[in-house]
């Protein structure tokens, strides 16, 4: 497990703070002093999962590099609702360019600090799966290979929601989008379609790749601080709930991103250089319909006319991810991902050494790449 | 000093003398001398400190410069044509978020077909990209206009295109007098961003902005280029200071007193034109030339006066509007607004063809006796388009889609909405 | 820095745009009740108590006190009590129950160790309340009584202050200095104690002393009788009888087989003294099966384990010297015994009967008003009895019997007499609604299973009356206190502050808990759903 629980506090690490943890184990959203770098006011629906991922992460970006961080941001939900004049909700310095240019803006600010001697000041990009996936995805390759010193964060809530809730290339096969209707023999959103940005990003293999949800507060923290330690480009894949695309109650935000991982649905991992190292286990297996029913997206599976079909060809996915990750504790080893990271051939990217393996991240993790064997 | 260099080489010279922080391009005839200068000059470190991105398209090319440039740090970037059309959404952003990129566009058609040679399709595509168009005349210009473009930029924190033409500009070699470090540096400060991303004083930039606000926002990117107008001029009289010699400013005349004539026209094609006219005017004709260096903003009121005594005005045009003509025309027309001239429109030089002194004398003539058509095309094979044309209407079925249908009733209803 | 209008935006700048104006429902702290505090017969704030022993170092002392409101008697609870807390934990529903018992225990003896003490802070009152049986019912009355600042003096008819919990309860499940310390705790805050002092008329009583009230609690002493044909050798004794002898100089003659009669707690503890006085046969006859003894499984095992046979279905038809007759039962559809014809012949030196006790309510002959059964005193839910000003608890009135029970009759009457001296109605306390398991978001707690405490190993059991179930260290205490789910109760885990995707919750420091910003709440609801232990809830907006 990327992130090694502590035990026996009451509530262990799983809850966002403990008053019983020494100070440095507390989560960064705990801090009463927290950045809040996405703060009040915005128009976010009720429980958006994209605007409290934001927070998550840069809050934590925020807190490892003291304030100075500076972020990019694609056109989509994030930027209309953080942003609408006159009136912003961002205390970070910020930008938003276009829809398909984050990543390159990121470079661009990155380039700017660094010709200026501004090694302190890092470097953040982010945007919906649309703008990752879709049409920023060759400036973010580009990014990538050109192993710039951005930390790329994608929230992924699984289609276009700015413009009304349609497909994109990270919509999952069965859901029901304004553009992927399931009617006729149409499931959905076709299966067999679709990119899984983290493995593409593993493949650029750039220093460290990670993905996350904001059911998992604290292991997201620990990504963005492992990501933190490297310099180069960087990827964190965040699973963030959208009720209004989704058709979930605003309440079950979190519980659903949860059902997400402990289905199988949503691999939450960890990579360096393209070899996984560390892999969230299952922590109470259930089933996909514990996951879809909660969704309207999946209605169609469940009604009147229900289609096992298609729920098993969800579950087969789910399945897969569990084998292809290890993701239950009990998944022979054979079929676990190889993970040897520490030894693994560093490809090009000699800069993108860790700069401080001293940091409490690293030290609560020491057992981390255990998980992945 | 002088030295008889390349036109890229005299720009990225001028370029790395400006002492640009970031440069990103992405390679696209006839842009490439240039931006491997610099690249080059990066590399030796005679250029430094700088970063040179190879990004991965125009539209990256532009994107890290708007990055960059809202970071505080100077940006130059270089396109042409296609690699200019790749990168249109992020040349409105740039201009709208009000960042001083300086970027040269080294002329060139626009496909399809697919053309590398020289004519102004590209840039006149963005003349309302709310960027400052300056089109140089010269190598020494195109050089100067940098120099000048990176002080006007940062003044106005407006972005600006300094647009030479390919091939003949930016692969001629001409004797150039090249400034020196210590005169640049007397000339263009070091670049204070009006607004910058920046930890300790931290803003958002770009925001969304509904009806309530927009068309403010536009006017004040309008009233902004009108600054320039009184700007660029100022900025010419001061190069001078330094530099010693005339470079800039929005308009130039030749020849024009007394001038019933007049030519107007945009970039290196005003040598030829200022040598027919030389040529011209020995035999006493009473021709002269407006050149506009600054096409945006555009200068009506230097215009308006460079032309209102004429009695007629032609515009030779490096670019076609399809459906209408002239581009230049129409703006020139617009700043002489209740003034009564005979107006003709030519457009030349499409896709790198030549534009002869022979072919410029008849056209002068004809158009001395109003004898032109308002819109005429320069050294057109007529026979050749007569000839398609035909071919065309042979091929195209007769009729009108009502007809068409009693012929093939389903085919049509098909193709009905 | 010149910013250029609209497009870009001074920082926070959103704080103006009062989102709380889009919500329907609003997230509103709440307390609910913990199912262990609602189980504790003497009305202890279990929830709370631990939630200060998390926090260990100081935290004792907290949690001690906190008890000690409730609860003059942690170190006795945590041996004797049997604990409905724990029955009724929600964690049972996870894993296993919080160890509430041993955690007490913890808590009381580190008080007893560390001489922690309750001072009177109450101004004295000048009233004077009797209170009759030094059991821990009376002791209970007495210990509130006198912080709320009356004079207290308790009267009782033996040599020495605790009732059953001294005269029933065997030295190894209850070592008497632990007993002792914490009675003596009681004294030392100036209750007096009158021992040898048994008292034969309640109202001569108090008229004699001066008392404006009293409180009765003299337990159930008499214990019951069935009848059996025994020959004249037989030796049949009675359980209390004989645990009362356990007091004296001299223990009790049981002989080398002893039989106990019964299937309560005491027919155990009887049957374990036996075994420790030397018996090598102790046997328990009892009339049903295991399933039906009312004893606590926890003491049949410990006792099984010492060597205490058990004849289950059994009754015993006849006694006589060193023999006695048994008839096999057998249970009807009802779950009634019926006798089955067969018989079988046990030995046996003696004969204890353990069939449950009757209270002495002679002192209350005469006494107008006073309603009873012959075994109890009826009270009404104030504690009082028919007799305004008399009072009455334990185990002479119908309840359950047991310590903890009797000492919450003994808070009780004495929040009631203290109403009533004043001449009020004690009004009670508010009772929030229960933190059922359904209100808990379980995903948030660990998986951490009980901690279980040390057991002497059974050589020594059998062969002495040392303390056979050991406390825990220190570690294992927080440990264990740190499983407890704050079921109900905000513990400040932070959830509510990190999940709230407007940052509309305030965290207001550390015991301080959180504060809603409804200026900007939009009333999604994460934070509810998301509440470990169900300390928030959802409530329309009213306009
Ligand atoms: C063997 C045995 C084991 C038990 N084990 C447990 C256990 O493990 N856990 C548990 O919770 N409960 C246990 N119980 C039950 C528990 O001991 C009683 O329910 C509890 O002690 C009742 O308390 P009380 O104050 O009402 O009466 P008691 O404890 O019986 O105290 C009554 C007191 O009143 C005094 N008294 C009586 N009459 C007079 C009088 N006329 N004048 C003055 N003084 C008088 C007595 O001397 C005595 O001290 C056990 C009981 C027995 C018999
Ligand atoms: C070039 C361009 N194409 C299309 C759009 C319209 N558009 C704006 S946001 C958006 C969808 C955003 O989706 P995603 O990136 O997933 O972010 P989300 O809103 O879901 O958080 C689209 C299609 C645009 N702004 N620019
Ligand atoms: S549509 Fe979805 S992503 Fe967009 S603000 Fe609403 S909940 Fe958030
Ligand atoms: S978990 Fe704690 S609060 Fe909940 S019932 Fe058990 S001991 Fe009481
Ligand atoms: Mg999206």
């Amino acid at each position: 497990m990327p992130y090694q629980p502590i035990k026996f506090y009451q509530t262990g690490s799983f809850v966002v703070g403990n008053r019983l943890l020494d100070v440095e184990a507390r989560s960064t959203q705990s801090d009463p002093k927290r950045a809040n770098t996405l703060t009040s006011g915005h128009r976010a629906c009720q429980g958006c999962g994209e605007a409290l991922g934001a927070r998550y992460a840069l809050d934590t970006v925020s807190r490892v590099t003291g304030g100075k961080m500076i972020a990019s941001n694609a056109t989509g939900c994030l930027e209309v609702f953080s942003t609408p004049f006159p009136e912003t909700s961002w205390q970070i310095p910020w930008i938003h360019s276009l829809f398909g240019n984050a990543p390159a803006v990121a470079t661009g600010i990155a380039a700017a600090m660094r010709v200026k001697g501004r090694d302190d000041v890092r470097v953040v990009g982010q945007g919906g799966d649309g703008g990752t996936v879709d049409i920023g995805f060759g400036c973010l390759s580009g990014m990538f290979e050109r192993n710039d010193d951005v930390l790329y964060i994608c929230y992924d809530n699984e289609a276009y929601m700015n413009t009304g809730v349609q497909r994109s290339g990270a919509t999952p096969g069965g859901a029901r989008t304004a553009t992927t209707q399931p009617v006729g023999p149409h499931p959905g959103n076709e299966f067999g379609q679709g990119k899984n940005l983290p493995r593409i990003a593993m493949a650029h293999e750039i220093p460290y790749v990670g993905t996350a949800t904001v059911a998992d507060l604290r292991d997201l923290e620990y990504k963005v601080e492992k990501a933190m330690t490297f310099r180069g480009a960087r990827y964190l894949h965040i699973l963030v709930t959208c009720p209004l695309g989704w058709g979930s109650a605003s309440r079950d935000s979190i519980r659903i991103a949860r059902l997400a991982v402990e289905t199988g649905i949503f691999p939450v991992f960890e990579a360096e250089r393209g070899e996984v190292t560390g892999v969230t286990k299952i922590r109470r297996r259930v089933p996909v319909e514990e996951y879809l029913k909660l969704q309207r997206r999946y209605a169609h599976l469940f009604g009147k006319k229900p289609q096992p079909e298609i729920l098993h060809n969800i579950q087969a996915a789910a399945d897969r991810n569990i084998t292809r990750y290890g993701l239950l504790d009990d998944t022979p080893d054979d079929l676990k991902p190889p993970g040897e990271a520490k030894d693994a051939a560093t490809s090009g990217h000699d800069e993108a050494q860790p700069e401080d393996s001293e940091t409490d991240a690293m030290a609560l993790t020491s057992e981390s790449f255990e998980g992945a064997r | 000093m002088l030295s008889q260099i390349e036109g890229s080489k005299a720009v990225a010279d001028a370029v790395a003398q400006c002492r640009p922080e970031v440069i990103c391009a992405y390679p696209i005839s006839p842009q490439t001398h240039i931006v491997e200068g610099l690249s080059k000059l990066v590399k030796t470190g005679d250029l430094t400190p700088c970063e040179y991105i190879n990004v991965e398209s125009e539209f990256a090319a532009m994107s890290v410069a708007i990055g960059s440039s809202a970071a505080g740090a100077r940006t130059y970037t270089a396109t042409a044509s296609q690699g200019l059309l790749y990168m249109v959404e992020a040349v409105y952003n740039a201009s709208g978020l009000g960042l001083p990129i300086v970027m040269t566009v080294a002329n060139r058609a626009i496909g399809s077909p697919i053309n590398i040679w020289n004519d102004h399709s590209d840039t006149m595509s963005q003349r309302d990209s709310g960027w400052i168009q300056l089109y140089a005349e010269t190598n020494q210009e195109a050089a100067d206009l940098h120099i000048q473009a990176f002080k006007l930029a940062e003044e106005l924190s407006l972005p600006v295109m300094v647009c030479m033409d390919g091939f003949i500009l930016t692969h001629a070699y001409e004797r150039i007098d090249q400034p020196t470090q210590e005169q640049v540096d007397a000339y263009l400060p070091p670049f204070t961003p009006r607004q910058t991303l920046d930890p300790d004083n931290p803003v958002s930039i770009g925001a969304m902005v509904g009806p309530e606000a927009f068309s403010e926002v536009r006017y004040l990117a309008h009233a902004k280029q009108m600054l320039a107008l009184e700007r660029i001029p100022e900025l010419a009289v001061e190069f001078n200071e330094i530099f010693g010699r005339e470079s800039g400013g929005l308009i130039h005349t030749y020849r024009a007193d007394d001038a019933e004539t007049m030519i107007v026209a945009l970039g290196s094609v005003l040598g030829t034109i200022k040598d027919t006219v030389d040529e011209m005017r020995d035999e006493g004709h009473k021709i002269g030339v407006l050149g506009i260096t600054s096409f945006r903003p555009f200068p009506q009121q230097q215009v308006r006066e460079a032309l209102v005594n004429a009695q007629r005005v032609l515009v030779l045009e490096k670019a076609l509007a399809v459906g209408i003509g002239g581009i230049v025309s129409a703006n020139v027309r617009t700043s002489l607004s209740g003034v009564q001239l005979r107006g003709y429109t030519a457009i030349a030089g499409l896709g790198g063809r030549a534009i002869t002194r022979e072919s410029l004398r008849s056209l002068f003539e004809n158009a001395e006796a109003d004898a032109l058509e308002p819109l005429t095309f320069v050294d057109m094979d007529w026979e050749l388009v007569q000839r398609e044309l035909q071919r065309d209407q042979l091929i195209r079925r007769p009729g009108t889609a009502y007809e068409h249908q009693e012929l093939n009733p389903g085919l049509v209803a098909a193709q009905l909405p | 820095m010149e910013k250029p209008f609209a497009i870009t935006l001074d920082v926070g700048t959103s704080k103006a745009n009062h989102t709380g104006s889009w919500r329907t429902e609003r997230p509103v702290y709440i307390d609910r009740l913990p199912p262990c505090n609602n189980a504790c017969p003497a009305g202890e704030n279990i929830q709370s108590w631990l939630y200060a022993a998390e926090e260990g170092g100081e935290g004792y002392e907290k949690g001690w006190r906190q008890i000690m409101a409730d609860n003059p008697f942690p170190a006795i609870m945590g041996r004797v009590c049997y604990h409905p807390c724990e029955t009724s934990c929600n964690r049972a529903q996870l894993d296993t129950a919080v160890g509430i018992n041993s955690i007490e225990r913890f808590l009381g003896d580190e008080a007893l160790k560390q001489g922690w003490s309750i001072e009177v802070t109450a101004p004295l009152t000048g009233k004077r309340v009797l209170v009759v049986g030094a059991g821990p019912s009376g002791l209970s009355a007495a210990y509130h009584l006198r912080r709320a600042g009356h004079e207290v003096a308790i009267f009782d008819a033996e040599p020495a202050a605790g009732g059953m919990m001294r005269y029933g309860i065997p030295k190894y499940r209850l070592p008497r200095e632990i007993l002792d310390a914490e009675v003596q705790r009681i004294l030392n805050m100036g209750v007096t104690l009158d021992l040898n002092r048994k008292v034969t008329n309640v109202e001569a009583e108090m008229r004699a002393g001066n008392f404006d009230a009293a409180f009765l609690a003299v337990g159930a002493h008499i214990g019951k009788r069935a009848y059996i044909p025994a020959g004249e050798a037989a030796k049949i004794m009675d359980a209390i009888s004989v645990l009362h002898g356990m007091e004296d100089a001299e223990p009790p003659m049981l002989g080398r087989r002893v039989v106990v009669y019964g299937g309560g707690n005491t027919a155990m503890d009887v049957a374990r003294t036996a075994k420790r006085l030397g018996a090598t046969e102790a046997v328990v006859v009892y009339r049903r099966n295991r399933e039906k003894m009312p004893a606590h499984d926890f003491e049949v095992t410990e006792a099984i384990e010492e060597g205490v046979r058990m004849k289950w279905l059994s009754t015993i038809k006849h006694a006589d010297g060193g023999k006695i007759l048994i008839e096999k039962m057998e249970l009807d559809e009802t779950g009634f015994p019926q006798g089955t014809g067969e018989m079988e012949e046990l030995e046996a030196d003696s004969v204890v009967l353990a069939l449950g006790q009757d209270a002495d309510l002679s002192l209350l002959e005469g006494v107008e008003g006073i309603e009873s059964d012959g075994g109890t005193v009826a009270v009404s839910p104030n504690m009082m009895t028919g007799h305004p000003g008399i009072f009455a608890g334990g185990d002479m009135v119908p309840d359950e019997r047991t310590v903890t029970v009797g000492i919450g009759h003994g808070k009780r009457a004495a929040r009631n007499i203290d109403a009533w001296l004043s001449g009020v109605a004690y009004a009670g306390t508010h009772k929030h609604e229960l933190a059922s398991f359904d209100k808990l978001n379980t995903w948030y707690y660990s998986d951490a299973p009980q901690s279980m405490r040390p057991t002497l190993d059974v050589a020594r059991r059998t062969s002495t009356f040392e303390e056979v179930v050991g406390g825990l260290d220190e570690n294992n205490a927080v440990y264990e206190a740190r499983r407890c789910l704050s079921c109900g109760n905000c513990f400040e885990c932070d959830n509510c502050y990190g999940v709230c995707p407007d940052n509309s919750v305030i965290k207001l420091g550390p015991g301080k808990r959180f504060e809603f910003d409804y200026d900007y709440c939009k009333g999604c609801g994460i934070c509810v759903a998301e509440c470990p232990c169900g300390a928030i809830s959802m409530e329309p907006e009213t306009i």
